[in-house]
């Protein structure tokens, strides 16, 4: 017989629970069980009955474990008792669940405790220093009582932690203990074990410990605190919780996983999880190199599971997925560029810009006809539309779509005032778009277009009203977008200086220097054409100021120098 | 007419399914589910003339009832369902799909829907979403032959990957997902008519529950809370819809001279026009199903805190 001793706790799935039982008892461990009482007695007989081929295995008296009571710890201190009783020749106390598995041969394990004959594992933290606390409870676990049922009485469990934290009621911990929490599956030595269930004062413990929520995280973690000689303040079982506080349960398909970890005993596990079952109570042999369990990789397939539920993947809105305004913990999923007045004042802007940024280029995508893509595609990625009315039904779904289904390439697209305005909001207020207004720049096509003068003026009037609303909504306070506004007449005294600016916040090197600058629109007689629009009453301002003669300021014939201004 | 339901255990995950005519379809779709880990199947046949009917009875998991009743009064087969749901499924998961859905949940290839109703009820969960994503061919839809048996992804394999629009449901507090081939072909000038995809096909039942329409939404309303609304993201699957394989064609056609469908079946009009002239739904953004993984990194479907 070994000096580990094993305490199962066990409420279901018994023919998993007979098989591991049967696995420990044949390395030479007695085994003392607990069964729920919740359980049925014909249930519960019939697993008795199909261990009792089996000698050095016991039963431990029945108690009532309901999720975050008294109970468990009751069943563990009996069985402990039990165990410690029976056995004399047990030095390692191992306590585990019905759905518990060795992942390691049984005799690494006593091996491994053996060497550390004086080492209590037992995961153990004071309150301040633990983040897994579910209903919002870390030290109040301690200060309040907890007469109701979690699970069964809600209303009454929350009611009365309201009442208490009104009233302000806080019990202090018998003989000054430091609260310790952590996982409820250990390890202990007879010594520190046995220490703590004869303790003198174990009855003041036991009242106190029976009103505190989930005790079994609490109880023996913080009493042994008190007793150990040596502490190794962590669980030799892997056993992983979620966002909720419940056990990640393992499948088959972690077998590698699990495999890797060299953990010597891991929890849940599905009980259908046939080939678990069949391979880790196989196992005999076993790598010679294998020392310390390593869970890193486990830990942080579950620590990203558990990252998805709780933040998500920014910019994705899908049937699980579908935030409240603000908290999207990101509007878009990437970055993009909004550019307006641009394709105006140049000509062959897209192309232009497009080589120079090496990101996508699009049109208006937000036009009345339809949207322009890129390369005038009918459909882009994620097969994406171009058709305007399923664009307008719903315009946040396509852009989001757009940034979402475009991840890892830059998206830039043209805009201005005579496309759709709904998403105006949604743009200025998302950190991940760059937007850049040269106001004004709507006038150009007008003035090179060959329409009658009283349209002119009227789009002119309509085309300024809308931008002017465009820039307000840019300038709220409200606005988290990178954000650039010029008037027409600042940015042609200057144009590659202003394009170098976006260029650079866009952040592509290109291995090529750019050589040519975008080839700006002949303004000869724009000056003219805007004083003809205020001759008949109307005010255009958003360009800044033109003269009426000559040519715009800054600019000389034939158009600017086609260099860049370097920094 | 053939009524195996004294055979159901009380943890047997159930499946429930209206059809008509779907002979061709029926192997394949029992045999996708029972290799799920599906126990029973509890099926409504609405007059079919093909031999379902027959087919089913010798099914020893099948309970078949028959019906010449109109599927427009019955509610396009709600009521049928939510009947003998409320009989035989309280207390069970159970799944609602029609012959042509076939659910994907995540880790499907390697865990069987136990492990998954396992871990709903283990994480009181109650409702599953699987939004309905609908499959189509690459060229015609009439080109490629369905043969019976035959795993209907083989020919329509294709997708839609990103063009899905979601509006909230405020009376019954589910999304409503809009989109997808059928938005983009048929509906490109009515969208708001384009058919709803978003569905709650698995649920632990209980005979207060009731569906109201298709599967696309419960009562009571908290079932359809099957999305996070705080950033994160919940577990949830996909139905791969295979509905446009060769066989469509003559459905719709039948379909549309039955009038039994919603809307006085615009749907089907709509798709009785687009076909005459173009009825290839391919393009060239269109991507190719793989398995569940694609769908989860494509942010179609996903884990959630399963993993």
């Amino acid at each position: 017989m070994s000096g580990v001793g094993i305490i199962m706790l066990v409420h279901t799935a018994f023919e998993r629970a007979e098989q591991v039982a049967r696995h420990w008892n044949a390395a030479g461990c007695p085994v003392v069980i607990h069964v729920d009482e919740a359980v049925s007695r014909k249930a519960f007989a019939s697993f008795k009955t199909k261990l009792s081929d089996l000698t050095d295995i016991r039963f431990s008296s029945r108690h009532r474990c309901e999720w975050g009571s008294w109970g468990i710890v009751a069943a563990t201190q009996e069985a402990s008792e039990l165990m410690l009783g029976r056995f004399p020749e047990v030095r390692h106390v191992y306590l585990a669940s019905g759905s518990c598995l060795p992942l390691r041969p049984v005799e690494e394990l006593i091996d491994y405790l053996a060497e550390r004959p004086n080492t209590d594992f037992i995961e153990s933290a004071t309150t301040a220093d633990v983040p897994w606390t579910v209903g919002g409870l870390d030290e109040e676990r301690f200060t309040l009582r907890f007469p109701f049922s979690w699970k069964r009485h809600r209303i009454l469990f929350d009611g009365y932690v309201a009442l208490q934290r009104r009233l302000r009621f806080s019990r202090k911990m018998p003989n000054g203990l430091t609260p310790h929490m952590g996982s409820q599956w250990w390890c202990l030595t007879r010594q520190t074990l046995s220490g703590i269930l004869e303790d003198p004062d174990r009855k003041l413990y036991d009242r106190y410990f029976k009103r505190v929520w989930i005790p079994d995280e609490s109880y023996f973690q913080t009493l042994a605190r008190q007793r150990s000689q040596k502490i190794e303040s962590r669980s030799l079982t892997l056993s992983k919780f979620d966002f909720q506080g419940k056990p990640h349960i393992f499948y088959d398909d972690h077998l590698q996983l699990l495999r890797r970890s060299d953990c010597f005993v891991a929890r849940k596990i599905w009980p259908h999880a046939n080939r678990l079952y069949e391979v880790f109570l196989a196992a005999k042999d076993s790598p010679a190199s294998r020392t310390e369990p390593n869970p890193g990789k486990i830990d942080r397939i579950f620590a990203k599971a558990v990252d998805r539920r709780t933040r998500g993947r920014p910019g994705l809105y899908m049937q699980s997925r579908f935030p409240n305004h603000g908290w999207e913990n990101g509007t878009t999923s990437g970055q993009y560029s909004v550019l307006q007045g641009f394709a105006d004042l140049f000509e062959a802007f897209e192309p232009w810009f497009a080589k120079a940024t090496g990101a996508r280029v699009h049109g208006h995508l937000f036009a009345p006809d339809k949207a322009h893509y890129a390369g005038a595609q009918g459909v882009i990625n994620g097969a994406l539309s171009d058709s305007a009315s399923v664009r307008d039904y719903n315009p946040r779904a396509f852009l989001t779509s757009l940034i979402w289904n475009t991840r890892g390439e830059r998206q830039c697209f043209q805009f201005g005032p005579a496309d759709n305005q709904d998403l105006t909001w949604t743009m200025a207020g998302d950190p991940n778009a760059q937007i850049s207004v040269i106001s004004g720049a709507w006038a150009v096509p007008l003035f090179r277009s060959n329409k009658n003068f009283g349209e002119l003026r009227a789009e002119a009037a309509e085309l300024q009203k809308i931008e002017s609303e465009f820039l307000n909504v840019l300038r709220s306070p409200h606005s988290k977008a990178r954000i650039r506004i010029w008037t027409m007449a600042d940015f042609i005294e200057n144009p590659m200086e202003h394009l170098q600016t976006i260029l650079d916040e866009i952040g592509f090197k290109s291995l090529r220097r750019l050589t040519e600058a975008p080839k700006m629109n002949d303004l000869t007689g724009f000056g003219q054409f805007l004083q003809n629009l205020k001759n008949q009453g109307m005010h255009p301002y958003l360009m800044g100021d033109f003269p009426v003669v000559g040519s715009p300021v800054g600019l000389q014939h034939p158009t600017p120098k086609p260099y860049l201004v370097k920094k | 007419m053939s009524d195996h339901s004294a055979l159901v255990k009380p943890d047997d995950i159930l499946c429930f399914t209206t059809m008509r005519n779907e002979k061709i379809r029926l192997p394949y779709f029992l045999k996708y589910y029972r290799d799920q880990g599906v126990d029973h199947f509890f099926i409504v046949d609405n007059d079919s003339g093909d031999g379902s009917l027959e087919y089913l009875m010798e099914q020893p998991d099948v309970s078949v009832w028959h019906t010449n009743k109109s599927y427009k009064r019955a509610r396009f087969g709600v009521d049928w369902l939510n009947w003998l749901q409320m009989k035989y499924a309280h207390g069970h998961w159970a799944l609602v799909v029609d012959p042509d859905e076939f659910l994907i949940y995540p880790f499907c290839d390697t865990r069987p829907i136990r492990a998954l109703t396992d871990w709903l009820d283990a994480s009181s969960i109650k409702s599953f979403s699987a939004m309905l994503l609908d499959m189509y061919p690459k060229g015609r839809i009439d080109a490629q032959p369905y043969r019976e048996g035959q795993n209907p992804l083989e020919i329509t394999s294709w997708f839609d990957a990103g063009n899905y629009m979601i509006n909230k449901n405020k009376t019954f507090g589910n999304l409503w997902i809009q989109g997808g081939p059928r938005a983009r072909s048929f509906f490109k000038d009515k969208p708001e008519k384009a058919p709803a995809l978003n569905k709650i096909p698995l649920v632990k039942w209980d005979r207060k529950y009731t569906y109201v329409s298709s599967t696309h939404m419960l009562l009571p309303r908290g079932l359809n809370l099957v999305y996070d609304e705080w950033g994160g993201e919940k577990a949830s699957g996909v139905l791969l819809h295979t509905k446009f394989l060769d066989t469509f064609t003559q459905k719709a056609a039948e379909e549309l001279e039955r009038r039994q469908h919603y809307s006085a079946s615009v749907e089907y009009r709509a798709y009785a026009e687009s076909l005459k002239d173009n009825p290839d739904l391919w393009c060239k953004w269109s991507e190719k199903y793989i398995n569940w993984r694609q769908l989860e990194i494509l942010g179609l479907m996903s884990k959630g805190n399963w993993a």
